[in-house]
């Protein structure tokens, strides 16, 4: 097939426009997930959403409004608890990363005759996305974009310092809670196209790519969404040429072109050191 | 406000943490134009007592009134140097972003800072000599330099108190000389309240001391008394070498030469 026969096909377009969705939630989420050192918290809650993703097919509701609504309320509850026990935080993110996929896994053996491809979820299945979905991408997508510039001041000042933002009068607290809602639908957006074990991979490489050569919290939201983007469309062309899991496929393409960067980095600052000391 | 009046007024002060009390009974009272510095072992409550003067923290009785207020009521009058320890070096924002974000919360949202506040981060950073450096990243800067962005960051509302948490720690001697006179220079307007463990550059800019280990005394002048360093360092009896060098830090401290 032709490479215009192949763009001419709607589940090609349709993964198209989810890669460019996901990749702004992604680009602004990550870099606030990268500054904010809360790697580890979004990878719990990325885990935690199958948990919805089980609650949807068990009770029939249709599966990426119900995830949203159940990893949000997850996001929310780890917010909550953490904050009253600060230095247990690493291990109530464990509770709600393996509580979780236990929740969603129990209920999927409950559901009579459940035989949906569950693997779909873990990894992701781009080429399959509903216009439907298309549309709530859009709304996450929206309401991220619309909640971050608008509390843009307030989340740099306490991604940067905290505690001094609290001394500013700045809502520290329910700002934190607000992010980890928005990292939650984030990840729920990511399901479709990555999988949730492989989330992990898209929220952080783009942003760390991103703040080599940016000076600012925007700049590295922009990067890291092109980057994203990037990662997305040679994945999804690399699955159709080799004929592999476009989920897989497009983390690999972010794990070799972020191994390629950091070590032509390396070897340039090399060669850098040693031409420096002779004179020009 | 009349000259002289108490900005910090603490009184019956207790505060403890699950793992004991940190602050008892204290007493303190700072007025304008005063540069006090609190000296004290770690773990002895000094950066704790910053935290309750800007209601970061609430005490567990006592009373403390910040310009005749509740503490934490007026945000822009008080500017906060914290610890530099902890901060982020990598983080992608300018010198001139830092200064920026000390603006208080307000009705202003969005991505972009106005000119006016660009115009106040810029005033800030030339009252402490870093105008220079707005565009660069944190990582380019040297650690006294670093210091002074985030003193910038607390003078861009020009508050009437600064405090500040350990400013010159890991700083170079030129360094510290910079960020004294800096602060000197800042003029009676500005009360200043300044963890430290360096008396002997601070002698000549601090009006007064306190000493803080669990309880708080508070001397006029910047010599350190008998009761001030018993407190820090504890009771010794005669012939213990630290007895002898206690004593003799308050012989040698408190001789007019410093001051002359």
């Amino acid at each position: 097939m032709s490479l215009s026969e192949l763009l001419a096909q709607t589940f090609v377009q349709h993964a198209l426009l989810a890669a460019l969705l996901v990749s702004i939630a992604c680009g602004v989420i990550g870099a606030l997930v990268v500054v904010n050192r809360l790697v580890f918290m979004a990878g719990g809650i990325a885990h935690s959403a199958y948990g919805g993703v089980g609650l949807a097919f068990y009770a029939g509701l249709p599966v990426l409004p119900t995830t949203g609504v159940f990893t949000g309320a997850a996001a929310l509850l780890l917010g909550l608890v953490t904050r009253r026990r600060r230095e247990r935080t690493d291990t109530l993110i464990g509770v709600i990363w393996a509580g979780g996929m236990a929740f969603g896994i129990i209920l999927l053996n409950l559901t009579p005759g459940y035989n949906t491809d569950l693997m779909s979820y873990l990894f992701g299945s781009i080429l399959t996305v509903p216009a439907r979905d298309l549309w709530l991408m859009f709304g996450a997508d929206a309401l991220i974009v619309a909640l971050t510039l608008y509390y843009f001041r307030d989340i740099l000042s306490l991604s940067f310092d905290p505690d001094y933002a609290r001394s500013r009068g700045i809502p520290v607290d329910g700002l934190h809670l607000m992010l980890l809602v928005l990292v939650a639908e984030t990840v729920v957006m990511m399901l479709q196209v990555v999988g949730l074990i492989l989330v992990i991979a898209l929220l952080t490489i783009p942003p760390y790519l991103a703040e080599r050569h940016t000076r600012s919290l925007v700049g590295m939201m922009l990067g890291a969404g092109l980057w994203s983007l990037v990662f997305c469309v040679v994945g999804l062309g690399a699955a159709y040429v080799f004929d592999i899991s476009s989920g897989a496929s497009i983390v690999a393409t972010a794990c070799v072109i972020y191994l390629t960067f950091v070590a032509v980095q390396s070897a340039w600052r090399k060669l850098g050191r040693r031409s420096a000391p002779e004179p020009a | 406000m009349r000259m002289n009046a108490p900005v910090i007024e603490i009184e019956g002060l207790n505060f403890g943490y699950e793992s004991g009390p940190v602050l008892s009974d204290v007493a303190l009272r700072i007025r304008q134009g005063d540069f006090i510095a609190i000296v004290g072992p770690n773990g002895g409550g000094k950066t704790t007592l910053l935290r309750l003067i800007q209601g970061l923290l609430r005490p567990q009785s006592g009373r403390i009134r910040i310009f005749g207020k509740d503490p934490g009521d007026e945000p822009a009058r008080i500017g906060y140097v914290p610890q530099h320890s902890n901060l982020a070096p990598g983080f992608p924002a300018t010198a001139e972003e830092v200064v920026l974000m000390g603006l208080p919360h307000g009705r202003r949202h969005g991505p972009r800072f106005w000119r006016d506040e660009r115009a106040r981060a810029r005033e800030a950073m030339r009252r402490v000599g870093v105008e220079d450096l707005a565009g660069k990243r944190l990582p380019e800067l040297s650690g006294g330099q670093r210091q002074r962005v985030l003193i910038a960051r607390a003078l861009i509302t020009r508050p009437e108190l600064l405090l500040l948490d350990e400013p010159l720690s890991n700083i170079d001697p030129y360094g510290r000389q910079c960020i004294v006179e800096t602060l000197t220079g800042l003029g009676r307007e500005t009360t200043i309240v300044m963890v430290s463990h360096d008396l002997g550059i601070t002698a000549n800019a601090v009006t007064g001391l306190a000493a803080v280990n669990r309880y708080l005394v508070q001397t006029g002048g910047p010599q350190l008394t008998p009761a001030m360093l018993e407190l820090m360092y504890g009771v010794h009896e005669a012939g213990c070498p630290v007895y002898e060098h206690i004593h003799n830090l308050a012989e040698t401290l408190p001789s007019g030469e410093v001051r002359a």
